[in-house]
This record gives C-alpha cells, structure tokens and sequence, in this order.
C-alpha cells in the first residue's frame, strides 16, 4: 500500500510540476501585471522601479520558485476581472462542474454495463445490431451538436425541460448543490445527457468487445462444466474479469470527460469551471486560466488515483502492498 | 450395464457454407470405478469427445448424431437446465491448463463453495467445510489459509490439486480429465497423476483420461481407445493395446515411445501428419501414413473386426483375421 | 503497377467490400464529400472568401422551398449574407483538410516516436511510454483547448485568426501521437522475436533499413485502421475546437465554426445556419467511422490494448 502511494504521489507530483511550468510560463508570458496594477500612464524609469521591487526582473529560477510557494499555499493571485483571488472565483465553480460529471457518470455506469452485457451475450439478437449501429452514430456526433439537439427538441420544442443554468440551488456548507432542490435536478438532466452522449457508446462497445473476449476464456467454460447457472456466470465469473479493463479506460476517459464540461457548460450556459475558463480565455484573465489549470490538473491526479486504488481493490493479481506481484 | 455409455456420436462444426465433422460414429463405454483412455495425436477429436458428453463443445460445433446414456438417461437430448444437474455434479471435469481454468479474480474458496451451493443444499459455512477438507485431501498444505488465497498465489500443481478438489467436490461418479498433467512441470506430473488415480480409486469414481501420451496410460489405464481423425481406431483393455497392438496407427504410437527408442537413436515417429478436418482422405483415413495400405484402404472406409472387447478398424488386420 | 491492380482486384479485402452494402455505401458518401468540398471551387455558386460577393442585405434568408426563400441561396444564408451551400462546401474542405494533415502529423510522430520506443527499448522505450500515458490522461480535447487558448490569448485574436489553420493542425497533430507510437511499438516489439528480422540482421543491414523495409509494412493494417478512426476524431476536435471559437475563424469558417456562428440565432428561428453544417458533419464522421468499424472487421489486426 504505502509503496503504491509512493508511486502515485511521485507520478502526481510530475505531473503537477508540468502544470506548474506551464502556468508559470504564461503568467510570464500573458499580460503584463504591471499595467493591470498601475494603468500605462506610468513614466519607463517608473515601471522599472516597480518591476525591481516586484522581484520582476529576477532569475527565472528565483520567480517560478516565489510562484511555486505561494500556489502552495493557494494563492494564485487576484483575478484581473472578478478582482478576487482567483482560487476562491474558481471553487465557487467546483461544484457546478462536479455535479455535471456525476450526473454524466452515473447514466453512463446505470447504461453501459447492462446494455454492453446483453450485446455481448445475445450477439445475434436484433437488439444488439440496433445497438450496436445506434452507438456508432451516437459516436459520430459530436457533443455540443447532441447538446444544442437536445435543447432544440427538449427545450424549445417540447417545452418539458429548461435549457440553461443550474436552477434553483441550496447551500451545503461551501458547496453550492443543485441536487437537493426539483428544479436543479431538472436543470441538470440535459446538460448530463449530452456530457454522457459520446462515452455512453464509448462503453459500451468497450464493454461488450472485453465481455465477449472473456466469454471466450478458458475459466468461462470451465464455470459450465461446474454446472453453474447462467447468471452466476455471466453476472459473476464473465463480468467481474469484464469490468477490470473498463475500469483502467475509464480512468483515462475522465480528462476527456472534463475536456467534453467546457463543452457542455458553454452550449447550456451551466455556469462551472469549463463556463468560468472561456471566459477567463476571452478576457485574457490570466490568474483565473492558471487557476482553472491548476484545479483541473489536480482533479486529473486525484481521481486517476482513486481509479488506480479502484482496479487494485478488485484485481487481486495486482498487489497494492507491493512485493511480488 | 455400464455407467456412462457412448453410441455412434457424431460432431459437426459448420464454417460458413462447410461443415466439418470432428467426430464420427464414436463409441465407447465405461464402467463404475473404471480408468479409460482416449489417446491419440493433437486434432485427432479426443478433447472434442470429452466436451460433447457435457454438451460443452464451443460454439459453433454441435452434436448431429449418436446417444450419450449416462445412468439410463441420453445426454444429449438434454434440456441445458437438466444437463447442469450431471455437469459439476455426476460428472466432472479436470482442463489441461491450471493457469487458465481457475477464475483469477475469485478465490479458491468462492470457486469450490459456488459448486457445493450449486448442487448440493448446503449452507455456505458447511460447504467451506467441505471445501476445506478435499483441499487436505489433495495434500494441499495449510488449506485454511489457501482457500482465501487467489489462484494466482497458487503455483501450478497447486492449482491443478485445487482443480481436482473441485472434481472430486460433489463426490461424481466419473471425472473426465483433459491432458491434466501436460502442462505442467515435468517433475511434478507423474505426482499429481498418482494423486488423481489414487483419489478416484478411493471414492470408486470412474476416470476418463484424454492424452496424446501412451505411457501414461499404460500406468494408468484399465481400457484404452485410439483415435485418430475424429473415428476410434482401436479399442481395447489397455495391456493388450500396449503389448499387442494391432491397428497400424496404435503401433506406430508405440514405437514412438521413448522406452522403445535405445539410447541415442532417433525417435520412431509415424511419417505424416494427421490431416486437418477439412482434408480427410477418402476412405481410411490414416492410409496416406500407412506402410501396409493398399487399393481398398484408398477407397473404403473400414469397418470393425475382433472379438472380446476388442475393436480395431483396419483392412490389414481384417484381411489377417481371414486368413487365420 | 498493373501487377499489384490485378493483385488488388483478386483480393479477399475487396471481395469482402463488394459484399458489404454498409461498407460500400459509406465509402460512396465520403468520396461524394470528398470530391463536392475539394471542388468547392468550380461548383460553389458564389465565393464566400470574397466580401465583394456578399450582400448584408441577403443575411438570414431561409432555404429556397421556404416561403421568404430566395431561388438564388438553395439553401438559405447566414447571419452575414453568405450562401450557406457555398460556405459549407468550403467548410467541409476546411475540415477534411485539418482532420487529414492532423492524422499525417500524428502517423509521422507515432511512428517516429513508435519505432524509436520499440526498437531502441530500455531508457528511450520507458520514457516515451511514460510520456505517451500522461499526455493521454490529459485527453486531445483538453490539450487542444488549454493550448489554443492560450496561444489565442498571447497572440491577440487577429494574427491567431490567420494561423488558425495550421495551430489546429499541429495541435490535433502533436496531441494524438501516442495512439500511433504504442501500436507501432507493440508491432515492433512482436516482430522483432520473430526469425526473420535476426536474419536480415545476420546479412548485415543497418537497423534504420530493417526497420523500414521490413518492420514497417508488418504495421500497416493496425495503423490503417487506427488512422480512419483519428481522422474522423481530428474532424471532431477541430469541430469542438472551433465551436468553441479557439478554432477557424468566422470568416474562413470551417463546419464546426459554422455550427457555432449559427448557434446564436437558432433561438431567433434561423435554424439552418446550424443544421445543415451539423448534418455534413454528423455524415461525414458517421461514414469515416463506419468505414473504420469494417475495416476493423475485416484486416482484424492486433491493436494496442491497456
């Protein structure tokens, strides 16, 4: 275990250090802070002043390093716009986007599993051609044209459900929930949906393909031979060894869920990280970019982590107390 | 009358619009308590033949002909609900490769209570006792603690004596076993086959033993049955085969044992390879690597001569009954 | 040549698409799209690149078999008076161009990289595949977007607006390289266990020679198929990307910057601005994507799993 953790919180560290790189070059790069704090109307012999006592004019070395303590700390300066620290802007955020990836995850886990099974079981069944053809159109489009889809239909159309915002929400301590209330649970149907469109296929042909690969093994038919029934088969034998290799997948689609928020947030107006960023980008905001990029790379570590844990927790062959694997 | 009865099985696997016959007109029999082998080469049907009498053979093969009475009842005109009563339960199996026929993501413990549950009405904590004392049984070390390990804790003759445990469960009254022993280690296969033979004679359960290894057999074995490309060439109690082998294919196999081969000679291999399903030469079809063959074992495929639980199907042999 | 014509036309791979109406249809559909948008050109009824042509009073009229239709714009205008028949012809150029270059970046990389990993092994292999799992825990999309932004925010909207084109190439281009690389790799690594390639090696070819002349053509149906499917997600990122406005400017718009132009007056009613571009784009993928399902099917390679 503790070896496992070591592992990962080097392979995070890496990872974070890049992110840092990155944010640092742009906030060199990006903008002049000088002219955000002090308007252009300064005298050159001024600003050089000025850039002296900022430490602007130190080694490369000397300024990542005061960037890198206080990021640590959480501070990652004020937002040029919001005129707030540029952390806080950004976490106000955090749960908006959250709950639009559980809501996506959760029609993808309840969908993928039962449908990529019944394909995989029933491979000759007309309803496994018609979803099987079904999800490589669902593939074929993209997300934000599922989205606007939906809100068309939906929205404009049928009139049953709203086609922007959160709704109404409720305070849970620092986090703002739309779960609790009718109205922020309907406001969050759609833009779940459409986030789900393109992975919800994803899985299940990713499902189906390692179910009918493991079907194949030699343990299934020894499971016949046991005399086991059908279900205690599939459901058990098949699928147990089945979820191992979406599990890893999946862990590696969650960046690409992320990305799909930005996405999702811009065509629903769902007002979370991915909303908050463009418009960062638009301004040239730069504080709140590197925010975003700092939140977003650490979301990435976190839960590659968890999924990492995860796979260990159901794969016995993988040891996560080390030693001999 | 015997216990498990084989009459005139055929298989067919149909591949597109060809359907290729694994097995044809296979009969054989065997008795409570009794050892019979099947030997023959690789692709001459014997692992076909042992799936087909639990109706396991995989997709798209099928059973197109031929009875399998097992008890009074014909398996395979079996509901699949009423085939998982025997399957695991009357009649068990043993697969050739441990590495890959326990489930790797359950433990031994899952995997043997599961058929106990399955088959038998047991609660779960007497059927971990159950478990527990046929691993003991296979002398495996310290069960307690290995019926909550993974398979792969396990090495390989461990889990072969996991999978025998498994067989040996729902006390069967035969356990059919698919080259047990061949892959694993060398030193340790004549072990396990011994513990195998000694566990079946005890609880008086009848062995079906598929290998392509005459000398095991030999050891082993009451009766013998050589196959070769899908048809039974020979069939006889296993001393008669070995010392008196009639059938031209039984003695090239024979031969090439390598006890019979003196130290630092070749071994005598049987020229030829056994042909692919889809290429099976008319008439007999062992004739293209036969030194004996003549016009009629080109054209006609030979029918069975000999007397006294003994079968062989060969011209030669039919024509030097004749003359006797 | 002829040779190799009469090898092709006796082969299993076109007796098996001649049998296949899915296959056949769809590979129709993309030469169709191929062909129309690279002769945009000759056949477009106007020129949306020249703002001599365009008339701002001709903007937002609806396809001509609607009531306020106008025989002249087939199928309607947009917002700034052009012919959305002719724009989307340019567009679907736009996009197949990105999509294909991006591919041909990712298949030079991949394989580069790919060849290099398996063949040279040991500090070289681990680090490129170290490198090859990060960059896809990051996913393209989000790559693209932080990098695109980024570039748009430093280089100011207009000088980006007229790089857009290539930044979106590179971008999609050096993003996906890892698909290639492991699949080459594990080709490599497979075929040099194999005999041959230590007998060439014993005749004393260079290992640059054995690589290409030998290890690469074993490589080639793995990387035709995963190319189809690339280019079929390069057209969808460089979509996503310019819907989002960090890709093909409004004025040389390619199909997804057309969706997004249109997507402010979907509500307003002018539907078409966003639906028609949406349909070439859903086709175009679905065909792109239909023919690399089959060819999956048929070439069965052996492609890289985790």
């Amino acid at each position: 275990m503790i070896a496992f953790l070591v592992r990962r919180l080097g392979q995070a560290l890496v990872v974070m250090f890049i992110i840092s790189l990155i944010s640092f070059s742009i906030q060199d790069n990006l903008g002049d802070p000088l002219r955000e704090l002090v308007g252009q109307s300064v005298s050159e012999a001024e600003r050089q002043e000025l850039r002296d006592e900022m430490g602007l004019n130190d080694p490369f070395m000397v300024q990542y390093w005061r960037f890198l303590k206080k990021a640590v700390h959480g501070d990652l300066g004020n937002s040029y716009f919001f005129k707030r620290p540029a952390l806080e802007v950004i976490m106000e955020k955090f749960p908006a986007t959250m709950e639009l990836v559980f809501g996506a995850t959760l029609i993808i886990l309840l969908f993928s599993v039962p449908v990529g099974v019944y394909c995989a079981i029933n491979p000759r069944s007309w309803l496994t051609k018609l979803m099987m053809g079904l999800s490589i159109v669902g593939i074929s489009i993209p997300v934000f044209l599922t989205a606007i889809m939906l809100i068309y239909l939906f929205a404009i159309g049928l009139g049953w459900l709203p086609s922007y915002g959160r709704g109404e929400t409720t305070m849970v301590g620092f986090w703002e929930t739309g779960l609790l209330t009718r109205d922020g649970l309907v406001h969050l149907i759609l833009p779940s949906v459409a986030l789900s469109s393109i992975m919800l296929p994803l899985f299940i042909r990713l499902v189906r393909s390692e179910m009918m690969e493991v079907l194949e093994q030699e343990y299934i038919r020894f499971a016949w031979a046991k005399g086991l029934s059908r279900t205690r088969i599939w459901f058990l034998h098949a699928l147990k060894n089945t979820l191992l290799p979406v599990i890893t997948v999946g862990g590696v689609q969650i960046g690409t869920m992320i990305a799909y928020t930005i996405l999702t947030e811009t065509v629903f107006q769902w007002p979370g990280m991915g909303f908050l960023f463009l418009e960062a980008v638009n301004r040239v905001d730069t504080p709140l970019i590197i925010a975003y990029l700092i939140v977003v790379g650490l979301i990435f570590v976190i839960t590659n982590t968890i999924v990492d844990l995860i796979y260990g927790l159901v794969n016995p062959t993988v040891r996560l107390a080390g030693g001999q694997a | 009358m015997p216990l498990l009865e084989v009459r005139g099985l055929e298989v067919k696997f149909p591949i597109r619009q060809y359907e290729l016959t694994a097995l044809r007109d296979v009969s054989f029999s065997l008795d409570k308590g009794q050892r019979l082998g099947i030997v023959g080469e690789s692709g001459a049907g014997k692992s076909v033949a042992a799936f087909a009498i639990l109706n396991l053979i995989g997709r798209p093969g099928y059973i197109s002909k031929g009875e399998i009475i097992f008890e009074g009842a014909n398996l395979a005109k079996m509901s699949p609900q009423q085939l998982r009563t025997i399957r695991g339960n009357r009649i068990n199996m043993i697969f050739q490769d441990p590495m890959m026929t326990l489930n790797p993501v359950l433990t031994i413990g899952t995997q043997m209570i599961e058929c106990l549950q399955t088959h038998q009405n047991l609660s779960k904590g007497k059927a971990r006792e159950v478990a527990i004392e046929k691993l003991r049984q296979v002398q495996i070390p310290s069960p307690h603690e290995r019926i909550d390990q993974y398979p792969h804790e396990l090495s390989g003759g461990m889990r072969q004596r996991v999978v025998i445990a498994i067989a040996l469960l729902t006390d069967p009254s035969v356990i059919i076993a698919d080259e047990p022993t061949t892959a694993l280690d060398v030193t340790i296969q004549a072990e396990i086959m011994e513990l195998l033979v000694e566990l079946c004679e005890t609880s008086d359960v009848a062995l079906m033993l598929i290998t392509h290894d005459l000398g095991v057999v030999s050891q082993v074995t009451q009766r013998t049955i050589v196959m070769y490309a899908g048809r039974v060439v020979e069939e006889g109690p296993t001393r008669q085969i070995i010392e008196n082998a009639r059938h031209p294919y039984t003695h090239g196999l024979i031969d090439a044992l390598p006890e019979r081969t003196n130290p630092g000679m070749r071994l005598n291999q049987i020229p030829g390879v056994m042909p692919s399903l889809n290429a099976i030469p008319k008439g007999c079809s062992f004739h293209p690597r036969c030194e004996h063959q003549t016009e009629l074992c080109r054209t006609e495929l030979p029918g069975y001569v000999g007397q006294e639980g003994i079968r062989i199907a060969c011209h030669w042999v039919a024509s030097q009954e004749q003359q006797q | 040549m002829i040779r190799y014509w009469q090898l092709f036309k006796e082969s299993a791979f076109l007796y098996r698409f001649r049998r296949d109406k899915v296959a056949i249809a769809s590979f129709s559909v993309l030469m169709l799209l191929v062909s129309l948008s690279f002769l945009a050109p000759l056949i477009a009824p106007f020129d949306p690149y020249d703002p001599a042509g365009i008339d701002i009073m001709d903007s937002d009229i609806p396809p001509s078999w609607q009531e306020e239709g106008d025989p002249r714009f087939s199928l309607g205008t947009d917002a700034q008076g052009r012919d959305m028949l002719s724009t989307m012809l340019y567009g679907t150029r736009i996009s197949i161009t990105i999509g294909l270059f991006a591919v041909l970046l990712q298949l030079f990389l991949g394989i580069a990289l790919g060849l290099a990993a398996g063949y040279f092994g040991g500090r070289i292999d681990s680090f490129l595949m170290r490198l090859a799992d990060i960059q896809l825990s990051f996913s393209t999309l989000m790559v693209a977007i932080v990098v695109l932004a980024i570039f748009q925010a430093s280089f100011g909207t207009e000088l980006y607006n007229d790089l857009a084109i290539f930044m979106l190439i590179l971008v999609i281009g050096i993003a996906e390289w890892p698909q290639y690389a492991r699949t080459v790799r594990a080709s490599v690594l497979a075929e040099k266990k194999k005999e041959y390639v230590d007998a060439v090696r014993v005749i004393g070819l260079g290992s640059g020679r054995i690589m290409f002349r030998h290890i690469l053509p074993n490589t080639l149906s793995p990387i035709l198929v995963i190319s189809t499917v690339q280019v079929a997600n390069a057209i969808m990122s460089e979509a996503a990307l310019s819907f989002l406005g960090l890709g093909m400017p409004v004025n040389k718009p390619s199909l997804g910057s057309l969706i997004n132009s249109g997507f402010e007056y979907i509500l307003s009613g002018s539907w078409w601005i966003t639906t028609f571009p949406a349909l070439v784009l859903i086709l175009l993928v679905l065909v792109i994507n239909l023919l690399g399902d089959w060819l999956r099917d048929v070439l069965n390679p052996k492609l890289y799993k985790d």
